[in-house]
């Protein structure tokens, strides 16, 4: 295998995935070089889940025009690869003058930026009628009915497995180390192996600066810097998830959109996030609990009725925002031809997804002479056994009886789907990212039942020592040792 | 469709003893379903001893208990389903279930026991804030872990809550090679019986934090695996208190927060389930609000000694024995109410038949420790029926008996905690 | 003086022993004063774990000792069972390891397996 790439790829967040999804529809040949164990470990996996309406970033920003383009896409890819998504609308709702105003200019945002489905609700009745667990008070709201939900790792990890099976490489467990031009060409150094590439899109998240850096070299002070900014959520039984029928947004403010109160693809109630710069580090997913009072008052202020007594997880992400400058920051590096940024990509950066890949192949307009690979596939996700049908349940079993086992009982997940997804294209080797893929261990337990057994299934499936199967990181064992003294 | 008579949810302590008091009582057609591959349910990995003494008179471990059970299934005609998981109940006491060996199949019960069990309470449950990373678990998947497969979860372990399943992983990860630092309570007093408390803490000089709780989770610099907690004391309202905050070394942290009767299935049955108990609301014969569906053990509400669980489930099948043989009851109905410093009261109702023919029996816990105190019953505003108790505590299921006779004229009956007559 | 609280039924007797004497006092009844006794001249605690097990259904059997044993003979009895592999078929009562450590207690099987 050579180590010479058209594209290196460096991170496999929503990014990297929906750019190397791109490619893959040309003759390309791509690496992504991710830093964790898995695709999906960073923002990715930690955030809202929403695609916006793209009414809320100024109208001919990055952020607007992309959202517009990859809601759009999202909604496509959705069907052609299986992941769960549900077009059910958003509301930003107010009760004051300065929120009525804001939502006006929202709206505004909206018809210039040619989204369609936009309304203003002007009454207590309409917007009672649509949503009647909000709060009475609100007078005002902007409906925007191509806002929607969507399970965020999913979607990576269908984008970045369609890409590897039309022929990306995947390179996981290898964080970048160092970045040299040498003869017009890029040679990336990761856990000890160098890669060769005529180009490099910086997909990195949180880290997109240092990766930045790590190429300028002595140039270093040259690059943007990135701020990250931690957002919580809770997470809450699925006995809530009916509370709210659209994404319910409080009128946003400089800071951010506000805490928003949302159904999940999955039945569940998310409720967050907010929007805290006092980080120990880039990777600083702690919650912390002054954070996540705040965001619980915040929130009963749109549906007073929400029971938090009924939480079953609190999470956080870190958005990677950017010290200068409120939109994405992508461009093709102006002291490194053929290096690509793509920073800054916090909200609405899930909305834009496979845009952004559109939007790098826009960006290299002569330079990108690649010829579209007539081979390309999609490779869907596969459909959880439990929502098959009674006979294809039957098929299901018949043609491997482990999906006849149900392991994760919240969920009614089966042994043969958590086995599948071991060895899927891109195989879950974590608790996590088993649950990722399959949704075992996401119910009100929160894997105390199913978690022994998806222990044990990993173990055997992959033939590790009792202290090698992770939760999810690197580092994160479940078990230290077994008892009576065995090694 | 498959057709039993009787269709039992759950293999465990409650499903085994549901079915052979209703085997005793006349029913031959039963079916048990169990998702595990063995019956036994929780007592397989409960390996401690203590169970067994009202029930059998002796101290058994949960193993063995389970095995007496067994045994007493195994002289019958009772059919097992193992290692298949139900997937769904109707009121009409349809279940769907699948398993590897049989697929997937719809059965039908004339009558239903739910047996279903409990759950464990989460940290999500309870919002404790810091790090997600590897090293926390709940005291019974600890349990699982150890007992059954043989692993140990860590070697420096905090545990979070004093009730028994708390107090027994306590000993069980000291017997087993590690250390635990402390065992951290929130409310002032252990919710555990104190023969735990003794044997499980203070034989192994593992100090008790009494109002204290944890307040923080902090992950190693990978944010891979647990480093240490945050504990703090607590005031009256179990808030903590700023500036008490103490940090400890562990890299596992268990715990045993409280038990959540599993009643999904409940649910999707359209079965009333009761909020303070989160288990369904039945009739003194144990039968739900679905015709025919009856329900008992921990899935009903959640009880400290398996006797009682047993004690109970036999009930629930002989009622479903006469369900069958009988038909429905029908009949005015007596509301029983928790008042002063009851939490809650099972059944919550009783129906008025049969009122001549023995006694209801009232099972309930209260609020707060307490002692040299009387259970009340009042009705009419009256006081129907008192019993003395010196000692009351949370921790411990009650439960009074009264004659039917006495509820002839009653519609609504109060239980409830008063001082002591002079 | 030891002040002990009994555990043999839910009462919990707050007893107080005196260890020369080994008077007992706060007992309400015999079994009360037997266990103080004994708690302060030889505490004795029933040991209950798991052994390896080959064959049957999980890799851990349930173990107990049949009869309570010297406290402070409780983590000899766990290196004991560490060295323990056992085959299935057991049954509960089968001796796994007789008279341990000096004495008249055996370890045995409490899950049929």
């Amino acid at each position: 295998m050579s180590n010479k790439y058209d594209f290196i790829i460096i991170g496999c967040g929503i990014t990297g995935a929906s750019i190397a999804f791109e490619l893959s529809k040309y003759q390309t040949k791509v690496l992504i070089i991710e830093g964790s164990n898995d695709v999906s470990m960073g923002t990715t996996k930690a955030n809202s889940g929403i695609i916006h309406g793209g009414y809320d970033p100024e109208p001919e920003t990055k952020m607007a025009r992309l959202n517009v383009e990859g809601s759009v896409l999202t909604k496509e890819l959705a069907s052609l690869l299986n992941f769960h998504y549900n077009q059910l609308g958003s509301l930003v709702v107010g009760s004051t003058e300065a929120d009525h105003k804001i939502i006006n200019k929202l709206y505004d945002n909206g018809v210039t930026s040619k989204i369609p489905g936009l309304k203003i609700l002007k009454t207590k009745k309409e917007i009672h009628d649509l949503e009647p667990n909000l709060n009475p008070d609100f007078d005002y709201a902007l409906l925007s009915e191509t806002a929607a939900i969507v399970a965020p790792w999913e979607e990576c990890i269908a984008l970045a497995q369609t890409a590897v099976g039309n022929g990306v490489e995947l390179q996981l467990d290898s964080p970048v180390t160092a970045i040299e031009k040498k003869d017009n060409k890029y040679v990336v150094t990761a856990s000890g192996k160098k890669y060769t590439a005529s180009h490099v899109i910086n997909c990195a998240g949180t880290h997109a600066d240092l990766i930045y850096k790590l190429a300028l070299g002595k140039d270093a002070d040259k690059s943007f810097e990135i701020i990250p900014c931690k957002g919580e959520y809770y997470l809450l039984d699925k006995n809530q998830g009916g509370l709210v029928n659209h994404v319910i947004f409080q009128t946003p403010s400089i800071v951010g959109k506000g805490v928003l109160v949302a159904p999940t693809v999955h039945k569940n109630l998310i409720v967050g996030p907010n929007a805290d710069f006092e980080v120990i580090s880039r990777d600083d997913t702690g919650t912390v609990q002054s954070n996540i009072s705040f965001i619980a008052q915040s929130a009963v202020h749109s549906v007073p009725t929400i029971n938090f007594r009924e939480n079953i997880r609190n999470f956080s992400g870190v958005r990677a925002t950017l010290k200068d400058g409120s939109d994405f920051l992508i461009e093709e590096s102006p002291y490194l031809e053929g290096f690509y940024n793509f920073a800054g990509i916090k909200s609405p950066g899930l909305s834009c997804g496979p845009a952004f890949g559109k939007e790098l192949v826009r960006m290299m307009g002569e330079k990108f002479t690649y010829e579209k690979n007539s081979n390309f596939k999609y490779y869907p996700l596969p459909k959880y056994f439990k929502e098959l049908s009674g006979e294809d349940k039957e098929k299901a079993i018949r043609l491997d009886n482990r999906f006849g086992r149900v392991v994760c009982r919240c969920e009614s997940i089966t042994e043969g789907e958590m086995i599948r997804a071991m060895h899927s294209i891109i195989p879950g080797r974590t608790v996590d990212g088993i649950k990722r893929r399959t949704n075992a261990g996401m119910g009100r337990c929160q894997g105390g039942f199913c978690g022994p057994k998806v222990y044990e299934l990993l173990r055997k499936e992959f033939d590790l020592n009792p202290d090698e199967v992770l939760l999810d990181r690197d580092g994160s064992n479940i078990i230290v040792a077994k008892t009576k003294g065995e090694k | 469709m498959i057709e039993h008579e009787l269709v039992i949810i759950g293999g465990g302590p409650a499903g085994l003893s549901a079915a052979y008091g209703a085997y005793q009582k006349g029913v031959k057609d039963i079916l048990i379903v169990e998702r595990d591959v063995r019956l036994g349910g929780i007592l397989n990995q409960c390996i401690h001893n203590g169970f067994g003494l009202h029930r059998f008179k002796e101290e058994l471990t949960g193993p063995e208990y389970a095995q007496r059970y067994l045994d007493l299934i195994n002289e019958t005609k009772v059919q097992i389903k193992s290692d298949t998981m139900v997937l769904d109940l109707t009121k009409d006491r349809i279940i769907h279930c699948i398993s590897a060996k049989d697929g997937y199949q719809t059965i039908r019960g004339k009558a239903v026991i739910l047996a279903m069990g409990c759950r464990e309470r989460t940290r999500g449950a309870i919002c404790i804030p810091g790090d997600r990373c590897a090293g926390i678990y709940t005291a019974g998947a600890a349990q699982k872990y150890c007992n059954i497969d043989g692993f140990l979860v860590g070697k420096k372990v905090l545990i979070l809550g004093s009730g028994d399943i708390g107090l027994i992983m306590a000993r069980r990860m000291v017997l087993e090679g590690s250390e635990v630092v402390a065992d951290v309570e929130l409310c002032p007093y252990s919710n555990g019986l104190n023969r735990n408390v003794v044997q499980c803490l203070e034989d192994y000089n593992i100090p008790l934090y009494l109002s204290h709780t944890v307040t923080e989770v902090i992950a190693d610099e990978k944010n891979g695996r647990l480093k240490e907690v945050t504990i703090s004391k607590v005031d009256e309202n179990k808030k903590p208190i700023p500036g008490t905050e103490q940090h400890i070394e562990c890299d596992t942290l268990l715990l045993s927060v409280g038990l959540i009767p599993e009643n999904e299935l409940s649910q999707n049955a359209e079965i009333e389930i009761d909020p303070r108990t989160k288990g369904p609301i039945v009739y003194d014969n144990l039968e739900t609000s679905a015709p025919g569906i009856f329900a008992c053990g921990n899935v009903l509400h959640v009880h400290d000694l398996v006797d009682f669980v047993s004690m109970e489930a036999e009930r629930a099948g002989v009622n479903a024995a006469e369900f069958l043989q009988k038909g429905e009851l029908t009949g005015p109905l007596v509301k029983v109410e928790n008042h002063e410093l009851v939490g809650y009261t099972v059944p919550q109702y009783i129906r008025k038949v049969d009122l001549d023919d023995g006694y209801v029996q009232i099972f309930f816990r209260v609020r707060a420790p307490m002692k040299n105190k009387r259970i009340v019953l009042t009705a009419n505003g009256e006081e129907l029926a008192s019993f003395p108790r010196l000692n009351l505590a949370p921790a411990e299921m009650e439960n009074v008996k009264i004659k039917k006779s006495k509820l002839k004229d009653v519609d609504m009956i109060g239980v409830s905690i008063q001082e002591m007559k002079k | 003086m030891r002040e002990l609280i009994c555990i043999n039924c839910p009462r919990g007797c707050h007893l107080k022993v005196d260890e020369k004497t080994l008077t007992v006092t706060g007992n309400s009844c015999p079994r009360g004063k037997t266990y103080g006794i004994s708690e302060v001249t030889n505490p004795v605690r029933v040991v209950t774990s798991t052994v390896k097990i080959t064959g049957g259904d999980s890799p851990r059997v349930s173990v107990k000792t049949d009869k309570p044993i010297s406290k402070g003979k409780i983590f000899d009895v766990m290196h004991l069972l560490d060295e323990v592999e056992l085959k299935s078929p057991v049954n509960i009562g089968d001796v796994v390891l007789p008279n341990i450590l000096g004495t008249d207690v055996n370890i045995v099987v409490t899950k049929k397996m």
